[in-house]
């Protein structure tokens, strides 16, 4: 199956940490990709650039209207996503483990949607 | 004739049912199929007698609905998320099935481990272990959890659908991931059995069959997994509460411990508990278990006690206080509070109750406990008011009626 993993944290968690601590962060991260290569299949994965520079879109009236921020306030900010293949949820739970402590990891399917098959 | 599908079903439900959960990947089709299979057992068994091996009967049945079933939905073209089984027990499974006689070792522990998840929500996972490794059909589920028959098939439904869809392996776990997950699978089994001991306005008979369901979960759990800590010593906590059930309630009131019948505790399952505790006592059961374990020491010192006047108190004051290290708990200090009375008198039981009530604001049972300490200590006035809040907090009929009678009997 294919996994979507989000990312989110509390802002001071990168902001207020020491580079001695950010070190363990890119660490983790590194033992995680090498995990993965192991035991399943990194289709993508990114960091993002702050909620400061997000942009959000909707449509007022019919017609697209921007905001400047992400589209809810709350408590932890999304940073960065991974898109893996991984044969259940037990072995992307397993894997996840391995990424820095400080994340709260939100880990979805991806679905086939009928009729939108591109290839 | 009867009895013979009652035996079937006690015996070959959860076996049968991962059986085909294995071989066709759907928990609704294996679900249906199975209990159509049951139905037409009791018709078919009635008058022809029960087959010679009605393990094999039953899934040849179960087989046939299911096939039906699936070329029905091919028509309508239905797509339902399969779950994740893995190739080698998919190919076990085929042979099984050619040979029904032969066994798979753990297949029925894999479908504990699936309702048991740790994504799936306590309350759901409850609810989805009695109906599926235990076969308990949802209108009885639906009753011990107390909420309406639909709102229990649709939250089943949800829960099925969740296991699917998010690709949760119908698989065993190893080392210490089983340890971890047999812990999830003692916090799933201890809220079921908890949901019967709920102080809601719920019938007291209810509760008796809710927590005998939850008995009935740990012990094939236990035959499964083998002796775990975690899983000895949630049966014998549960054993041990669900031995007093006959003494507890007399004429619709509440009989407090010291005031039960001891002759109408169960004591087979007392000792039954004491014994799997016995091998635990050297090392001692730690991370979730250790709570469990604690709780049923405590129990165990009450259920061995001849009268109330011969407890151990002193052991069980020395228990509360490592459950209350263990677990930070504010309910724990108030039954710490409760032996300590016991143990050196009102006064030493009070100090421990200092500043509860700001961890407790709702707790009726603190406020009964301060009445009562109270009184002991001497202080009548002081009492009749700890009772009053008591009265007040208190939602469960049957305390409420005993409390009012504890004030009248102090003014």
């Amino acid at each position: 199956m294919r996994y979507f993993v989000t990312i989110a944290y509390e802002p001071t968690v990168w902001s207020d940490a020491s580079e001695e601590v950010q070190k363990t962060y890119h660490q983790a991260h590194l033992a995680f990709h090498d995990a993965v290569e192991q035991r399943a299949q990194l289709i993508s994965g990114e960091a993002l650039a702050g909620p400061e520079t997000a942009t959000t879109m909707r449509h007022v009236d019919g017609k697209p209207v921007l905001t400047d921020g992400p589209f809810a306030e709350s408590a932890e900010i999304v940073g960065g996503f991974y898109l893996i293949e991984a044969a259940n949820l037990d072995v992307m739970t397993s894997l996840c483990e391995l990424l820095p402590s400080a994340y709260s990891l939100e880990i979805r399917p991806v679905i086939q949607i009928d009729g939108f098959d591109q290839n | 004739m009867q009895r013979a599908v009652e035996e079937a079903f006690r015996d070959q439900w959860g076996r049968l049912l991962a059986l085909l959960v294995a071989r066709y990947r759907r928990l609704d089709l294996a679900e249906d199929g199975l209990a159509d299979a049951f139905e037409a057992a009791a018709r078919h068994w009635a008058v022809d007698g029960p087959p010679d091996n009605p393990g094999a009967w039953l899934l040849t049945a179960a087989r046939r609905r299911i096939l039906d079933r699936l070329r029905a939905e091919a028509v309508a073209a239905r797509k339902e998320p399969m779950l994740v089984v893995d190739e080698s027990l998919r190919q076990e499974v085929q042979s099984t099935m050619a040979d029904p006689g032969g066994l798979l070792s753990d297949e029925r522990l894999r479908l504990v481990l699936l309702c048991a998840h740790p994504s799936l929500a306590p309350e759901s996972a409850s609810a989805l272990s009695l109906r599926l490794v235990l076969g308990v059909p949802t209108a009885e589920v639906a009753r011990l959890f107390l909420v309406s028959e639909a709102t229990m098939a649709a939250r089943l439904t949800r829960a099925k659908r969740k296991l699917a869809a998010t690709g949760v392996p119908f698989a065993m776990a190893g080392g210490t991931a089983l340890a971890d997950r047999l812990e999830v699978v003692a916090a799933v089994i201890y809220l079921a059995f908890t949901t019967g001991y709920a102080p809601s306005t719920g019938e007291d008979l209810l509760r008796v069959e809710t927590a005998g369901e939850a008995i009935r979960l740990a012990r094939v759990v236990r035959d499964l997994a083998g002796s775990q800590p975690v899983i000895d010593a949630l049966l014998a906590l549960m054993l041990l509460q669900h031995s007093r059930r006959n003494a507890r309630v007399s004429a619709n009131r509440i009989v407090l411990l010291p005031d039960q019948d001891r002759s109408r505790w169960q004591h087979d399952e007392i000792v039954e508990a004491l014994g799997l505790l016995e091998p635990h006592l050297a090392v001692e059961p730690s991370g979730a278990g250790r709570a469990y374990f604690l709780q049923a020491l405590i129990a165990a010192e009450h259920a061995v006690a001849p009268t109330a006047g011969e407890t151990h108190w002193e052991r069980i004051e020395a228990h509360y206080e490592a459950l209350e290290a263990h677990t930070q708990s504010p309910v724990v200090r108030l039954n710490r509070a409760v032996a300590a009375a016991e143990l050196k008198g009102p006064d030493a039981g009070l100090a421990l109750l200092e500043g509860l009530e700001e961890q407790l604001p709702r707790n009726h049972r603190l406020y009964a406990v301060r009445g009562e300490l109270l009184d002991r200590a001497g202080d009548p006035a002081a009492a009749v008011a700890a009772y009053q809040i008591a009265i007040e907090l208190c939602t469960n009929d049957a305390e409420r009626s005993y409390l009012t009678e504890r004030v009248a009997s102090i003014s």
